[in-house]
């Protein structure tokens, strides 16, 4: 029962921590959400400490196997709550202006952080889609939270619609799995789906896709994207940094495990249709994006487009496969929180905006923002030397080592698409004449974190070992299981082999 | 050796300046002042640098020289610099213009002067960075960051439709880049690594080799830029402000054929053998066509950028003929090339700083008013053309030569395209510089100044002595390309030798 209790430490603070901050909001007689922000920021740093502890430990599962920690869910969980964390320091300047300012908003992000914990470290359907509705749930009320905005109430429920839909397929799915496998243990599922000549029985198959188009719809990959802009654009901007990034990261990750370690045998099911899924994401995330005016919901296509390269390398389903996305994420988290600071700071007198022709000129009335700003789009459009050049870099490094030549070919030329939408931004700030009112200076909290990640985006280049080997220890850790690893040709990023990156990892986490 | 790492230093110096820039503080005049001086110091210190580099150059080498290499992304994938006799050449014309764009730069730029001189030291980091690396992950990190200061140079500096010209630029070079970077990623699984040398050697499968030499291409071609995907050049260029010009011309051509050098002609040799009649194709193409288009044109910049596409025409014939004197002449063509479009961009900057316009018509009689500029700007015209005792004489003269041993057709072609060349920049120069003052505004124009004068003095120079005597470049570039052609010769030797 300790072990048990061990292993979701990191689940437990923050489980805690939400309930205990939610007793303070709701019998304290002052306006404590200041306070309370703090403390959540503190709680997720502890919880992205307890779960950081467990980066080098051998995989250990608990609760009779439904819960698994293990170094992919630890990489996994730490960059979702500094991710979290981050997305609560930048919003407290833009709730408090727009008098959203609730010590809910903290609590309920825990929540969320707490379900996306949950998510990361399933290994059993039960257990994913509890991690997946306590999420879901908390996400849906914070995209509703500003209650007085028809946008926004819209967009929550537009997102709660749409999701009970997904939910509700992705548990139909599962419960065809169940039946033909007799069990909901991830293990025990790749034991039962086992292709046939090379084919999966037709009801199997089924179940898979339902279970698939639940979770595509979890990352917004197309065609399952159809809430993101609505939902991007309605949200509290502050909010729709917080669903860009974290949500996506789990996401991602119970995605890559499911599949991974569930259905590892019943590939030939599943690879073309995460191909399809990629390359629809990567060309409609391009080609969506240009006729854009507002940025939330150019963002929004932006991040189909991405969750649709980081399919690339999902699609080549080997370790270096697992590895780039796990890096591609990581990157496009702190891309995505970087613009969001810049867009949160999109102020004028009169308020927020949010039209990419507001940005105009501000790379002389605002020439740091601008700065941040533009090495984000050069980083999101993949152009070197910046960060999301090697995240493109290694999904399709993976893919073409799968032999994915033609979905190589259609990701490049979509990238190419997609530079466009992203270079109309630089231009418009720095090619254009200033706007006659001129934004507001950058709170400083956001120009301090709008600094600091462009100075990771742009600097990377320098000393990409240690993220690249991290990812590398969690994709060849998820990839370990007797299936996929022993049946195909399996490389890790770096090539060298799990047990001696476990012992580099150890020396430089414990040496210095 | 010391242990020094001498490229890099050069390399990274002009982003420490960069760097300075960004710390200058005060009055907007005060600002741009300085700027302006650390610019011109960081890019002279960087020549300097570089001419010491030569000095220790050992020109009778085909090896790579003072190489640097760590570990950086991946194993196989490290950072790895170095130049050879090739590309220790491109490192000094590209540190030998910037100075010279600096300057003149000096009055023209008067707005966001702190941007305008980064976005040119960080372009300087980059083009150095392209010639000297050894690794081709690292060619492709500089290769395509290059885009972004350029495109910014183009965007906020340049004139009227500098915002189409700046889009057609950066995403025409993109979408042939990204082609290569698949390649590159595809050359790396089968090779486990990217360091150039061991790649040179690898031997990659005949099949395998097309689909690699195209994606290549697909890169270098629209860099080069070679017919029919040379339509982006002209817009950039007309809207170029003149040291962009310069730039784009003197050296971002040159990735182009140096990347054909370096990559195609070595690692896929079987292809590059394969594909030449189709490139010897496209050259003469380029050169006919281009040179008769560059005739029609109204706008002085226009005229000299198609000029240069037909120029480039030899440069890729010359490449792929595969003979010594084909490739010596292709790079002699493209360093002569360099300073001498570098020189006719200028020439064009000196009257637009003055009139405003680019428009042919509205000179006419300026050697009245303006002789050491008539002067100057006849003797570019010549070197232009190809007139003997200039060093644009040499490159096409040796490419024509290692064609005519290949394809004698392309010879012809290539060799009626010098006879037209002569057509079309004789009638610029003719319109430009002869006839009385017609225009009012042309009355009172200036002859150069000082400045002016001192940055084309250098081009005047390389030009004429070059011309004369091309023995230095062709003597230091002899080994590389010795080594480069025989190994060309062995691949296919042992390719058609086994087949038969």
């Amino acid at each position: 029962m300790l072990t048990n209790l061990t292993l979701i430490l990191p689940e437990l603070i923050l489980f805690l921590g939400a309930m205990g901050l939610l007793m303070i909001g709701a019998f304290s007689n002052k306006d404590v959400t200041r306070a309370v922000d703090l403390g959540a920021v503190a709680i997720l740093a502890l919880a992205a400490a307890a779960a950081g502890g467990f980066a080098t430990d051998a995989p250990a599962t608990a609760f009779g196997g439904a819960f698994i920690m293990d170094s992919f869910a630890s990489l996994m969980k730490v960059l979702t709550f500094v991710a979290t964390g981050i997305a609560i320091i930048m919003s407290q300047n833009f709730l408090k202006l727009e008098k959203l300012a609730r010590f809910e908003y903290p609590v309920l992000l825990l929540l969320a952080a707490a379900g996306m914990g949950m998510m990361i470290s399933a290994n059993d359907l039960i257990a994913l889609y509890m991690g997946i509705e306590l999420q879901s749930l908390a996400l849906y009320v914070v995209a509703a939270i500003n209650r007085d905005s028809l946008r926004s109430t819209e967009a929550g429920l537009k997102y709660f619609v749409l999701g009970a839909l997904s939910s509700g397929m992705l548990l139909y799915g599962a419960s065809l799995i169940y039946g033909f496998s007799g069990s909901t243990n991830f293990a025990e599922i790749a034991a039962a789906f086992q292709p046939q000549d090379g084919q999966l029985p037709m009801a199997q198959v089924l179940g898979l896709v339902f279970l698939l188009a639940g979770l595509a719809f979890k990352i917004s990959a197309v065609p399952f994207h159809m809430w993101t802009p609505d939902v991007y654009e309605g949200a509290p901007t502050s909010v729709t940094a917080f669903l860009a990034s974290a949500p996506k990261l789990a996401g991602m990750a119970i995605f890559l495990r499911i599949m991974m370690t569930g259905f590892d045998d019943a590939l030939v099911a599943w690879q073309q249709i995460i191909i399809l899924l990629a390359v629809a994401s990567m060309v409609l995330g391009a080609f969506a994006a240009i006729g854009q005016q507002n940025i939330k919901r150019l963002m929004a296509y932006s991040s189909i487009g991405h969750m649709g390269f980081a399919l690339v390398g999902f699609a080549a389903a080997s370790a270096a496969g697992v590895s780039s996305v796990i890096l591609y994420m990581a990157l496009y988290i702190v891309m995505t929180l970087g613009t969001f600071a810049c867009i949160l700071s999109m102020r004028r007198d009169s308020g927020p905006v949010e039209n990419i022709d507001d940005l105009s000129g501000l790379s002389q009335t605002r020439p740091f923002m601008a700065f941040c700003l533009a090495v984000m789009m050069f980083s999101l459009a993949g152009i070197p030397p910046m960060a999301g050049f090697f995240g493109k870099l290694f999904v399709f490094r993976a893919a073409i080592d799968a032999g994915l030549y033609s979905l190589s070919i259609i990701g490049v030329l979509a990238s190419v698409v997609g530079a466009y939408y992203y270079l109309r931004i630089v231009k418009i700030m720095y090619l254009d004449p200033p706007a006659d009112e001129v934004n507001e200076p950058m709170p400083r909290e956001l120009s301090i974190l709008a600094g600091a990640m462009a100075a990771f985006t742009l600097l990377f280049f320098i000393y990409p070992s240690p993220l690249v080997e991290l990812a590398d220890i969690a994709g060849a850790v998820l990839m370990q299981g007797e299936g996929v690893a022993a049946a195909r040709d399996v490389g890790t990023l770096t090539g060298t082999s799990t047990e001696t990156l476990t012992e580099t990892l150890t020396e430089t986490l414990t040496g210095r | 050796m010391t242990d020094w790492p001498l490229l890099s230093t050069i390399t990274f110096l002009p982003l420490l300046g960069a760097l300075f820039i960004l710390m200058v503080r005060g009055d907007e005049e005060t600002i741009a002042g300085n700027s302006r001086a650390v610019a011109l110091w960081t890019t002279v210190v960087t020549l300097l640098l570089t001419l010491f580099m030569i000095s220790r150059f050992d020109g009778s080498s085909a090896e790579f020289q003072f190489v640097e290499r760590a570990s950086w992304l991946l194993p196989g994938i490290d950072y790895a610099m170095g130049v050879d006799g090739i590309s220790v050449l491109f490192v000094l014309l590209t540190a030998a213009l910037m100075p010279l764009c600096i300057l003149a730069s000096w009055h023209a730029i008067q707005t966001r002067v702190r941007e305008y001189m980064l976005a040119f030291l960080v372009l300087e980091t980059l083009m150095i960075g392209v010639f000297c690396a050894m690794d081709i992950v690292l060619f492709y990190l500089f290769f395509e960051g290059g885009l972004i200061p350029m495109f910014l140079i183009i965007g906020i500096w340049g004139g009227a439709r500098r915002i189409y010209a700046s889009f057609k630029f950066f995403l025409y070079t993109l979408i042939g880049s990204v082609l290569m970077l698949l390649a590159i990623l595809y050359m790396y699984w089968q090779a486990g690594t990217t360091f150039i040398p061991d790649l040179q050697t690898h031997g990659f499968g005949a099949g395998v080799q097309t689909w690699l030499w195209l994606a290549f291409f697909a890169s270098f071609a629209v860099k080069m830029p070679m017919w029919p995907v040379h339509t982006w050049l002209p817009d950039a260029h007309v809207e170029a402000p003149t040291a962009g010009s310069v730039i784009l011309a003197g050296v971002l051509l040159k990735m182009g054929g140096y990347g054909f050098l370096r990559f195609s002609l070595p690692m896929f040799p079987i292809a590059s053998d394969v594909f030449a009649p189709m490139v010897f194709a496209m050259s003469a193409i380029a050169i006919v066509y281009t040179s008769l288009v560059a005739f029609a044109q109204e706008d002085m910049k226009k005229l000299i950028a198609y000029s240069s596409v037909a120029h480039m025409g030899f440069v890729t014939m010359g490449i792929f003929a595969a003979t010594t004197q084909g490739v010596q002449g292709a790079v002699f063509q493209m360093l002569s090339h360099g300073w001498i479009s570098g020189a006719l961009f200028l020439c064009v900057g000196v009257v637009y700083d003055r009139m405003h316009t680019r428009e042919i018509a509205a000179y006419g009689g300026l050697a009245n008013r303006m002789p050491i500029y008539a002067t100057v700007f006849m003797l570019f015209t010549m070197a232009n053309v190809g007139l003997p005792g200039t060093s644009g004489f040499v490159g096409e003269f040796l490419t024509i030569l290692g064609a005519f041993q290949v394809s004698t057709w392309t010879a012809m072609f290539a060799a009626s395209g010098v006879i037209l060349s002569a057509i079309y920049a004789l009638s610029l120069y003719r319109r430009v510089s002869f006839g009385q003052i017609e225009h009012e505004g042309l009355q009172q124009i200036a002859d150069m100044d000082r400045r002016e004068i001192f940055i084309i003095a250098p081009l005047v120079v390389a030009t004429l002595l070059f011309g004369f005597w091309p023995m230095p470049i062709l003597e230091l570039t002899a080994p590389s390309i010795d080594a480069l052609i025989a190994a060309y010769q062995e691949a296919l030797a042992a390719h058609y030798g086994g087949g038969q």
